[in-house]
């Protein structure tokens, strides 16, 4: 039916009728007709989002043989009406795309009404260009392998530090805007600090950068995060949601799981600098890499982080296509940034890859040797075949980085069965609806899989990753590192690479840090020190109002962002700064302060994890990325503060600022318990007025010298709860009656608890918690 | 993502701040009381969706599901089929059968004998609805029930097909329903979350829930089912440490707000601004949500329609008067799960059980909001994630057989909200196993649901990761024999 409309609107009389209804060209910044429209930057956005599911690289969805994304079928002149044309260059009248979209008639306006996808005013306006200016087609430029651009010139010489800076800085000229100053030394330490290692600094540390924060120390602070070996688990956090760690198998029964070692190894592997390529190869194929180092073949533990059901009566071959199915997609994902599981129910509706081309991706995950369902939960088993068991032995000889305490620990591992398992296209994806069987490949758009290269195996699909022509690895892996720092990737989509996700807003920069990145070995800290160390970075988070006016959302870098801590780093803070850290690294994940019920109440009532058993301790002060997750029902204040709950491969996560998120804040026991110890240390180790207490408490926690102002109103409330605590007996106990940590031993609770409380205040300021 | 200009121009006091929250249906997600930013500026895209919103005149304001966890079975008490009873002990003829899969539990067996109920039926209201005799206060309330008996999903197991009812996909972190509805929606009260769960468990065989079934998937967080919990702190980290009270807290956060507002000067970040009031609304928070947790105060008549139960904290009873209370004060979307209904074996005891915690309370609810003229605009839906199949699971004997999954077709009921009363809807064979007329696949109740409420589920879209997702992904008509 509709190829016959398309006949239709190519006969003349309706071109006429069209012809009278043209639209009124009346919209603003595009209005000025010798403006060049550029393909990639103006017309693929829009032909992807509006016209690309209909006439774009599904062949089954296609409609009326049209597809736009393809340069020589777009220009093809229509079947049924030779004359015209899907689009011609230079002639609006011939292209039938162009009169589809300015007709107002139900029946033939594209997009069609019913796909609620209606065209603005100002894309009409750039199509109708793009046709005039002679509709020239580009690949999409995250298909082209990245160059290293020319560094730009700019005008203001002095401000740029390294690279990075001429590219930002050449921007901000284009547009009017000047770089902020320096951040001023005590927040570009906090800053630093926190993103190398995700801790603040002492008040040593504080005053001696303070004293001298020359370049030539702040280059020494660089060195010193980046030789701490809280440096890998900052690093790790991210890796933790990408990879989709948990300590529990997830599903309905959701069994303990011991995988930590694993989490245990990409700490390490960031502390000792393994190249992106070592770091991501082992994860990928160390069982082909080096089959005989255990450490490599615990590094592909990576792939079975998916969750895991042992709901008993599933159908195992369902279950078994679904972890394939979540490998697939969180390799493409994480290390393509494609939405690679589009493809796998039909061809991917925007990007190149085909139904195909999915499960020959598919395949290379297909040939573990595991079954849907091993065992059910009363089974209780930590660790489904194929696995590794670790002894205390090797521990101690071998992989002295995982924090083993037991005497053995077993962890899941990819392993190939022995005889190949073919693969097959699953008809809508769906795994008892098989259709011919396909070999390994990768999308042809991306990079060939040449097959006399490449191996028919995982270390092939490493190898294709790190060929020299793969233009995504890199770049995809460099902005999600920038994202980490600057809490927006160049390319804002860090998860999307493909036609549907958003240019990178400093292509040039991208391409360069890219190719820069793999011309130096894939070396992470030496990427991580040149982000640090540039200007760009080093700016003020001050916002002027003229600054909000050009670039409300910060895209073209002329300050620093400010952005609130993740979950981990809050509670790292609360610990560190209050002395209660334990700054102990690895080992089984922990179970802190938790309220009563919360596993309880969504328990299936079978396996270990049916009830919470808080741990004691040491365990309690532990940094936040040893939190235990449970995945059907992860720590509460992880999820408040936008944590992910681990199902899935998730890259990035969003920044919220809610009223629960003031709840835990003020009445989480951990932070209260905190509050209460860093008073009792505090009184019994400073000694000094309560001026100057308050002053020690706010430089350990907003690692800045208060304000005379700040101090005094923090006093005032101090005064004033100390005045009320003594006119209520009893009370102050009452508030010190926090954690498990033992008390000191102190005569006046009443100054205790009303430090305490002004602590409690200091923690909840909205500085404490972000990074300025 | 925000917008500091505006922001800035604005300066907000906290009285601006109030009055821009109370907004009603239709006001896009400004509403809703977890709000990340009152102030941002949508995208276009979300604002060209947001203008439109509500697509249609909404029938329904709110909705309260009451999710019957574990899959009661239809042939238990809303699908009549008396030839099973004649037919008791004979094999499933495999022309009705077909193709159905099993699940791992049954797959093995050489036997499917046919079972049928062992609880009577009867006719109830004005269009002689079926309904079995463990549900006699339901049955009560037949003529303003309509029972569909032509659901009918796609998974075969718990976990994903709890998934798949509340997402509308049996895998992956989509947003559920009433996250969507928050999002689409707001909230109408600014000091309880739009999205409420509430949690009970009866003593039949359980499955589990999970934090993922009431999850903001890829929308904000703001979205987020908030679970009520039935221990002294209905919300989690609601109260006040020890020895701090409410004068204490008021101090400490006039406090704050004077020492962010120092640091907003200095740094000019609206998020500053808008933490200071995230902290107010979990103030107001901390009175508002223990008044409406406050039972005590429902009058004798009140408690005897809900029955005992209702006083105790945590049961389902308690929990349908407490869904009321919530959704009288205008909370988007409640969600109450009642744990204990997958019935493998013996069935008649437990089902029996069940049915004895769920009746009373959820016709208490239907006739409590019909008397507060506040049924029209609440949607109140019954039932479980899939239904059970019409042979026994296990050891066959008369008075103790179990059921086993079935995706097929099953029953839920909705009342009020739009919806049709009095009427049943849709036809299954005589067997119980298949649907003959009016088959309504989990994507067409969530576009029903979507439509009452006033929204195209079409239209319902949020771009995720380059693709439009909405709740009833790429499928689901209205089905327009359920509306009024």
């Amino acid at each position: 039916m509709l190829k016959n409309k398309l006949v239709l609107i190519g006969s003349v009389g309706l071109v006429c009728v069209i012809g009278t209804v043209l639209y009124n060209f009346t919209s603003g910044n595009a209005s000025d007709s010798t403006e060049l429209v550029d393909y990639n930057l103006h017309v693929r956005p829009i032909l992807s989002d509006k016209c690309f599911a209909c006439h774009g690289p599904d062949a089954k969805a296609r409609q009326g043989g049209l597809r736009l994304d393809i340069a020589d079928s777009a220009y093809a002149s229509l079947k049924e009406n030779p004359s015209m044309h899907g689009i011609k260059p230079k002639d609006r009248d011939k292209s039938g795309v162009w009169l589809r979209i300015i007709s107002e008639d139900p029946d033939l306006m594209m997009p069609p009404p019913k796909a609620n996808l209606a065209l603005s005013a100002d894309e009409i306006d750039i199509l109708g260009k793009w046709i005039d200016q002679g509709a020239v087609y580009k690949p999409h430029w995250a298909f082209l392998p990245p160059k290293k651009a020319e560094i730009p010139k700019v005008k203001k010489k002095k401000w740029p530090k390294n690279e990075i800076d001429y590219f930002v800085l050449a921007e901000m000229e284009k547009r009017g805007l000047s770089p902020s100053d320096q951040a001023d030394p005590e927040r570009l330490l906090k800053r630093i600090s926190l993103d190398l290692t995700g801790l603040v600094p002492n008040i040593k540390d504080q005053e001696g950068f303070l004293k001298n924060p020359s370049t030539e120390n702040y280059k020494k602070e660089i060195n010193k995060l980046l030789a701490s070996p809280h440096y890998g688990e900052k690093m790790a956090i991210s890796w933790m949601d990408l990879a989709r760690y948990a300590d529990s198998h997830g599903y309905q029964d959701d069994g303990l799981r011991t995988m930590w070692p694993w989490r245990d190894w990409v700490i390490h592997a960031f502390n000792k600098n393994y190249s992106y390529k070592k770091f991501v190869s082992w994860q990928i194929a160390g069982d082909f890499i080096a089959p005989n180092n255990k450490e490599a073949i615990l590094a592909t533990g990576f792939n079975r982080n998916h969750k895991i059901t042992q709901e008993g009566g599933v159908i195992q071959e369902e279950y078994r296509t679904e972890y394939v199915t979540d490998r697939t997609n969180t390799f493409s994902k994480s290390f393509l940034g494609l939405t690679m599981e589009c493809a796998k129910c039909h061809d991917h509706k925007y990007d190149p890859i085909s139904q195909e081309e999915y499960f020959k991706t598919f395949a290379f995950f297909n040939q573990v040797d595991e079954k849907g369902l091993v065992g059910d939960i009363s089974l209780g088993s930590l660790a489904d075949p194929p696995l590794i068991k670790i002894s205390k032995k090797e521990v101690n000889e071998l992989l002295k980085f995982i924090n083993l305490q037991d005497t053995i620990v077993s962890v899941m591992v990819m392993k190939d069965l022995e005889q190949r398992r073919p693969t097959h296209i699953l008809r809508r994806g769906q795994y008892d609806q098989p259709d011919r069987t396909v070999g390994f490949g990768l999308p042809e758009a991306v990079l060939p899989y040449d097959t006399v290269k490449f191996s028919p195996n995982r270390k092939g699909l490493s190898d294709w990753m790190f060929d020299d022509n793969n233009p995504l690895v890199a770049r995809v892996f460099v902005n999600r590192v920038w994202e980490n720092f600057f809490g927006r990737g160049l390319v804002k989509t860090s998860g999307d690479f493909g036609l549907q996700g958003d240019l990178p807003s400093h292509l040039a920069l991208l391409d360069w840090l890219a190719v820069d990145f793999k011309e130096h070995n894939w070396d992470i800290k030496r990427l991580v020190r040149q982000i640090v160390s540039s200007a760009t970075y080093q700016q003020a988070a001050n916002v002027s109002q003229e600054k909000i006016k050009k670039d409300p959302e910060n895209i073209w870098l002329s300050r620093a962002p400010r952005l609130r801590l993740p979950a981990e780093l809050i509670k790292d803070l609360i610990l560190a700064s209050s002395g209660l850290l334990i700054p102990e690294i690895g080992g089984p994940s922990v179970k802190s302060y938790q309220p009563d019920g919360i596993w309880e109440s969504t328990t299936s009532g079978r396996g270990q994890l049916a009830t919470y058993i808080q741990d004691h301790g040491k365990s309690l002060y532990r940094r936040g990325i040893y939190n235990f997750i449970k995945r059907t029902a992860p720590p509460p204040s992880m999820l408040t503060f936008d944590g992910p709950p681990r199902d899935q491969c998730e890259i990035s996560r969003s920044r919220t600022n809610t009223p629960l998120q003031a709840l835990i804040l003020l009445n989480d026991p951990m932070i209260n318990e905190a509050a209460r110890v860093f008073a009792e240390k505090l009184i019994v180790e400073k000694k000094g007025s309560v001026d100057e207490l308050i002053g020690v408490a706010f430089r350990r926690i907003v690692c800045r010298k208060a304000k005379s102002n700040e101090v005094s109103a923090l006093a005032d409330f101090y005064k004033e709860q100390y005045q009320y605590f003594i006119s209520k007996a009893g009370q102050a106990e009452k508030v010190l009656n926090q954690g498990e940590y033992p008390h000191e031993k102190l005569k006046d609770k009443n100054e205790v608890a009303a430090l305490a409380l002004t602590i409690l205040t200091i923690y909840n300021l909205e500085e404490s918690i972000s990074k300025t | 993502m925000s917008n500091p200009f505006f922001e800035n121009q604005q300066h907000v006091t906290r009285r601006h701040f109030l009055g821009k929250l109370s907004v009603g249906l239709g006001s896009a997600a400004l509403g809703t009381l977890l709000t990340k930013d009152l102030f941002s500026p949508k995208k276009s895209l979300e604002e060209s969706i947001m203008a439109g919103i509500p697509h249609f005149a909404p029938k329904a304001k709110r909705v309260i599901y009451l999710f019957q966890n574990g899959a009661p079975s239809q042939l238990e008490s809303f699908d009549y089929k008396p030839l099973l009873n004649k037919m008791v002990g004979q094999e499933l003829p495999a022309s009705i059968r077909g193709a159905q899969r099993l699940t791992g539990m049954t797959s093995g067996q050489d036997k499917f004998p046919l079972v049928g109920s062992k609880f009577a039926f009867n006719q109830y209201g004005q269009n002689g609805t079926w309904i079995s005799e463990i549900f006699p206060n339901i049955a009560k309330i037949a003529d303003d029930i309509c029972v569909i008996k032509t659901l009918h999903t796609e998974a075969i197991n718990h976990d994903p097909a709890l998934t798949f009812f509340q997402s509308g996909a049996q895998q992956g972190n989509r947003p559920s329903m009433g996250a969507w509805l928050s999002y689409g929606l707001g909230n109408e009260n600014s000091n309880l979350p739009a999205y409420s769960v509430l949690l009970s468990r009866g003593k039949g065989n359980g499955q589990g829930v999970y934090s993922k079934l009431w999850t903001n998937g890829f929308l904000d967080s703001v979205h987020q089912g908030v679970q009520f919990s039935n221990s002294d702190e209905p919300i989690l980290y609601l109260e006040n440490p020890e020895g701090v009270d409410a004068v204490t807290r008021r101090k400490m956060l006039d406090k704050l707000a004077m020492l962010n507002d120092e640091n907003y000067k200095e740094f000019g970040d609206p998020e500053i601004q808008s933490r200071v009031q995230q902290y107010e609304m979990a103030y107001r928070m901390q009175t508002a949500v223990p008044e409406m947790m406050d039972l005590s105060k429902e009058p004798d008549y009140i408690v005897n329609m809900y029955g005992a139960e209702s006083m105790v904290p945590g049961t389902y009873a308690a929990n349908c008067l407490l869904a009321r209370r919530l959704s009288e004060s205008g909370v988007r979307f409640v969600q109450l799960y009642h744990q204990g209904w997958d019935q493998h074996g013996n069935l008649y005891n437990e089902m029996a059980g069940q049915a004895m915690d769920v009746d009373r309370a959820s016709a208490a609810l239907v006739q409590d909001l019909k008397q507060r003229g506040l049924l029209d605009e609440t949607l109140v839906i019954w039932g479980g994630e899939f239904g059970r199949t019409n042979f026994c699971q296990g050891n066959f004997s008369e008075d103790n057989y179990g059921r086993d999954h079935h995706p097929r077709c099953f029953s839920i009921w909705m009342a009020g909200g739009g919806v049709k009363p009095g009427i049943s809807y849709g036809e299954t064979d005589e067997f119980g196993y298949n649907i003959v007329k009016d088959p309504v696949h989990v994507h067409d109740f969530h576009a029903t649901v979507l439509h009452l409420l006033g929204l195209d589920h079409e239209k319902l879209i949020y771009k995720h990761l380059g693709r439009r997702f909405r709740l009833t992904d790429v499928a689901g008509k209205v089905i327009p024999g359920i509306i009024a």
